[in-house]
């Protein structure tokens, strides 16, 4: 397919997915609101940015990154790759086999989230409403630790086919323990950033991942343990921007007690 | 002078490379180091970053000067008017609207049709799995819907956020138990894949937005959250759905 097809393709597709939220703000701005935009040709300009700037980004990672992503997926997955040549059937699961499978989970998760759209979003709106005591590259950071860390838990889980209520049960209980502790600032944030890191660059390579793993293991079926990645990834975020804030204020608190000693000293 | 603005006006592209290089790195290590196969296509590979890279930053220079000001202006005059039901209406179809042509959710949806026919939940025809998927992405369009206005009331009303999550996710908790094997992976996955790209950045603002026009509500605390929400109920309604179906 050429390049303008695609782009038109691509294009079409996000309109679609843009339209019914313009409609619904267009209606309420004329028909309840009815009050003037400021800068009403920039925020258009916005919008139309926004539009080719995500047709441009997901027809690029159509171009680049997917299909050489879901191949490596595919290939990490191969028990021919895991086990050594000629084995073309797992006889028994032997989960340390499959060391490169959680290395490439966890780069994959770290580097595709470092890159998500609506991360970068809610990362420049918490900088901005925090006054700069957050850090849009530093939450972005945390985030994407523990969608790593989650991810190749994740892998883990498939390989070893433990039931993931078990996971997210435990999961849930450390988020509930970490917010009774953690800065009350951060606890919002936290608990959106789950939200965030699954939807356009992550998604369709950890399904790969999730896929080639349950269609190779025997007892597997990809249709049931296929799913589940997404979630690991939705809640391993929490704990890590929660820990993000709990290390960064033991390090203040440290600072802080260090200088008034100094402070001490000087008198 | 001159220098420093043609910076400023690049900034989104630097910025943009910075965020590629990690994948980029990845890639290349996996491929050249592990799986020792060379990369194939180099040149449609390039081609594809250098569009990656050109859409990220044409993306975010759209959030600041578009959707961003958009998101907060709208928060505002809601604020303003002081009407509820109208505030309530917006964010139930903003959270509908955006939902119900997801991309991400018709995938998922229709995987979930393919599992619930070899289940024998339903009959494994092509007009059962549609119906089936249909429905189910109904149920999750719903949910997010009924997530925003939980959320925007949320704000208005100045409750604690993490009793209304950590509630929520005792309910998730506990339907798990009593839910369907097939439905509960999907259940888990759809709380992640209805916040679209979109979305975010708008909610987000209206959040902040309103938080900040409120009186006695903190942007920090009560502005966050609307995400949170819109990334539980899903889960919810898809294991009542699972339920009901059985």
């Amino acid at each position: 397919m050429s390049h303008i097809e695609l782009f038109l393709e691509t294009m079409q597709s996000t309109l679609r997915d843009v339209i019914p939220i313009a409609l619904v703000l267009i209606g309420f701005q004329l028909v309840v609101l009815r009050q003037r935009i400021a800068h009403a040709w920039r925020v258009l300009r916005g919008f139309i940015y926004v539009l080719l700037g995500l047709a441009l980004f997901l027809m690029g990672l159509e171009e680049a990154i997917f299909p050489l992503g879901e191949v490596m997926a595919a290939q990490l997955t191969n028990p021919a790759f895991l086990y050594g040549e000629g084995v073309a059937a797992i006889a028994s699961v032997q989960w340390q086999a499959y060391a490169w499978v959680y290395a490439f989970a966890f780069a994959i998760g770290l580097a595709t989230t470092l890159a998500e759209p609506s991360l970068i979003a809610v990362g420049m709106k918490a900088q901005q409403v925090s006054g700069g005591a957050i850090s849009a590259w530093g939450l972005r950071l945390a985030v994407s630790l523990g969608v790593a860390i989650g991810v190749s838990l994740g892998c883990f889980r498939i390989v070893t086919g433990t039931d993931l209520w078990l996971y997210i049960v435990v999961a849930y209980v450390v988020v509930i323990v970490q917010t009774m502790w953690a800065p009350k600032m951060i606890i919002p944030l936290a608990y959106d950033s789950g939200g965030v890191t699954t939807s356009t660059v992550t998604v369709p390579l950890l399904a790969a991942l999730g896929l080639g793993l349950a269609a190779t293991i025997p007892g597997r079926s990809p249709l049931i343990d296929g799913f589940g990645l997404i979630a690991f990834a939705s809640v391993f975020p929490i704990m890590s921007v929660m820990g993000y804030a709990q290390i960064s204020r033991w390090l203040e608190n440290r600072r802080q007690r260090g200088s008034s000693m100094e402070a001490g000293l000087d008198d | 002078m001159n220098l420093r603005h043609l910076l400023t006006q690049f900034r989104p592209l630097f910025e943009a490379m910075r965020d590629l290089t990690p994948i980029i790195v990845v890639i290349i290590f996996f491929q050249e180091f592990v799986l020792k196969q060379p990369i194939p296509n180099m040149e449609q590979m390039l081609t594809g970053m250098v569009m990656v890279l050109l859409g990220l930053a044409l993306f975010v220079r759209g959030l600041e000067i578009g959707l961003f000001p958009l998101g907060e202006s709208m928060a505002h005059a809601f604020a303003k008017k002081g009407n509820v039901f109208w505030l309530l209406l917006f964010a139930f179809l903003l959270g509908f609207g955006t939902t119900v042509a997801e991309p991400a959710l018709i995938a998922v949806v229709g995987k979930a049709a393919e599992i619930a026919a070899q289940g024998g939940v339903i009959d494994a025809t092509e007009a059962a799995m549609d119906s089936y998927a249909n429905s189910l992405r109904l149920t999750v369009a719903l949910s997010v819907g009924t997530a925003i206005v939980l959320g925007v009331l949320r704000i208005l009303k100045g409750w604690p956020l993490h009793f209304c999550i950590i509630g929520g996710y005792f309910i998730v908790v506990i339907m798990t138990y009593f839910a369907p094997n097939e439905i509960i992976g999907i259940a888990y996955d759809s709380g992640g894949v209805t916040t679209s790209t979109i979305t975010v950045p708008l909610v987000t603002a209206l959040g902040v937005g309103l938080a900040s026009s409120i009186r006695g509500r903190n942007p920090m605390l009560d502005g966050f959250g609307l995400i949170a929400f819109a990334s539980l109920l899903p889960m919810i309604f898809v294991m009542l759905f699972g339920i009901l179906t059985a």
